[in-house]
C-alpha cells in the first residue's frame, strides 16, 4: 500500500502521509519524500498529516529531518491538519515553535 | 502484592514490522477496561517507543527477542513491561534526557523516553551493560 502521496502545484509540494508513522514506516516514507523534494525543488513543502492517526517519536524525527532539509534548500515548510493525538506529541517536542501548523481547528 | 485481574505476555523478534503489532496488541488488551481514546493513544505511543528502542538501540537491528508483558488491576491500573536482552544502556540518566540520541543521521528525535515519561504516570528503566534493558511503565486509567 502507498504510504505517501504527492501533489506538486505552483511550486508547492504537498506531501500527504497515509496511515501510522513509526520507525518502521518512517524509513520508507523518508526516502520517497526526499527524492521528490530533490526532483521538484519546491518553494514550499506542506506536510499533510490529516490522515495520520498514530505517530510516535520516529514521526518527530521524520518531521524535523525534512524541516532541516527544507531549510538547507531555502524552502518553506509547514504542517497541515494534525489530529489531536498527533498534536499532543508535536507539542511535547515544541514543534509549533519551529514551524507553522495550518488547518488547525 | 495484589493479584492482576488479567495479563498478557508477548514475545516478538526484534524486527521493525512488529512495532505496529506490539502497540496494537497492547491496545486491544487494554481495551477490555474501557480506556478513553486519549488513554489508548498514550499507551500505544509509549509501547511503540519502548519496542523501537529495543530494536534500534538494544539489538542494533540484529535479531533478538523482545518480551512485552501487560497486566491490569481491579482499579484500572495498567502495568506494561518491555524487556530486551540487548546491549543495555551505559548511563540511564543521560539516555533519558530529552533530545539525547546516539544517532548521528539527524533522523531520530531523541524523544523516546520523554514520550514514555509524559504519556504514562510512571516510568522505570533498569539496565545492565551487555545484558539488556527492562522498561516498566504504569498508567492508572480514569
Amino acid at each position: 500500500m502507498e504510504k505517501v502521496k504527492f501533489v506538486f502545484e505552483n511550486n508547492v509540494l504537498t506531501v500527504k502521509i497515509l496511515g501510522d508513522i513509526d520507525h518502521h514506516s518512517a524509513i520508507h516514507v523518508r526516502e520517497k519524500i526526499d527524492s521528490v523534494i530533490f526532483d521538484k525543488k519546491p518553494v514550499l513543502i506542506l506536510l499533510d498529516l490529516s490522515l495520520v492517526e498514530f505517530m510516535d517519536s520516529s514521526g518527530l524525527g521524520l518531521i524535523l529531518g525534512r524541516f532541516t532539509l527544507a531549510k538547507d534548500l531555502g524552502c518553506d515548510f509547514k504542517l497541515y491538519k494534525p489530529c489531536a493525538t498527533v498534536k499532543k506529541i508535536l507539542s511535547l517536542a515544541g514543534i509549533e515553535r519551529l514551524m507553522k501548523i495550518e488547518g488547525d481547528e | 502484592m495484589r493479584r492482576a485481574k488479567n495479563f498478557m505476555k508477548l514475545y516478538l523478534p526484534s524486527i521493525s514490522v512488529n512495532e505496529g503489532l506490539a502497540r496494537s496488541a497492547v491496545a486491544s488488551f487494554v481495551a477490555q477496561i474501557n480506556p478513553t481514546i486519549e488513554e489508548i493513544s498514550d499507551i500505544k505511543c509509549a509501547v511503540s517507543e519502548a519496542v523501537t528502542n529495543s530494536i534500534v538501540h538494544g539489538y542494533k537491528y540484529k535479531e533478538g527477542q523482545i518480551y512485552i508483558g501487560v497486566k491490569y488491576y481491579e482499579d484500572k491500573t495498567v502495568v506494561i513491561e518491555v524487556i530486551d536482552k540487548g546491549c543495555g544502556i551505559e548511563d540511564i540518566d543521560v539516555a533519558m534526557a530529552p533530545l539525547f540520541t546516539t544517532d548521528t543521521s539527524g533522523e531520530r528525535s531523541g524523544m523516546g523516553f520523554a514520550v514514555m515519561q509524559t504519556f504514562m504516570d510512571k516510568l522505570e528503566v533498569k539496565s545492565r551493560l551487555n545484558q539488556g534493558v527492562r522498561v516498566t511503565m504504569i498508567k492508572k486509567l480514569g
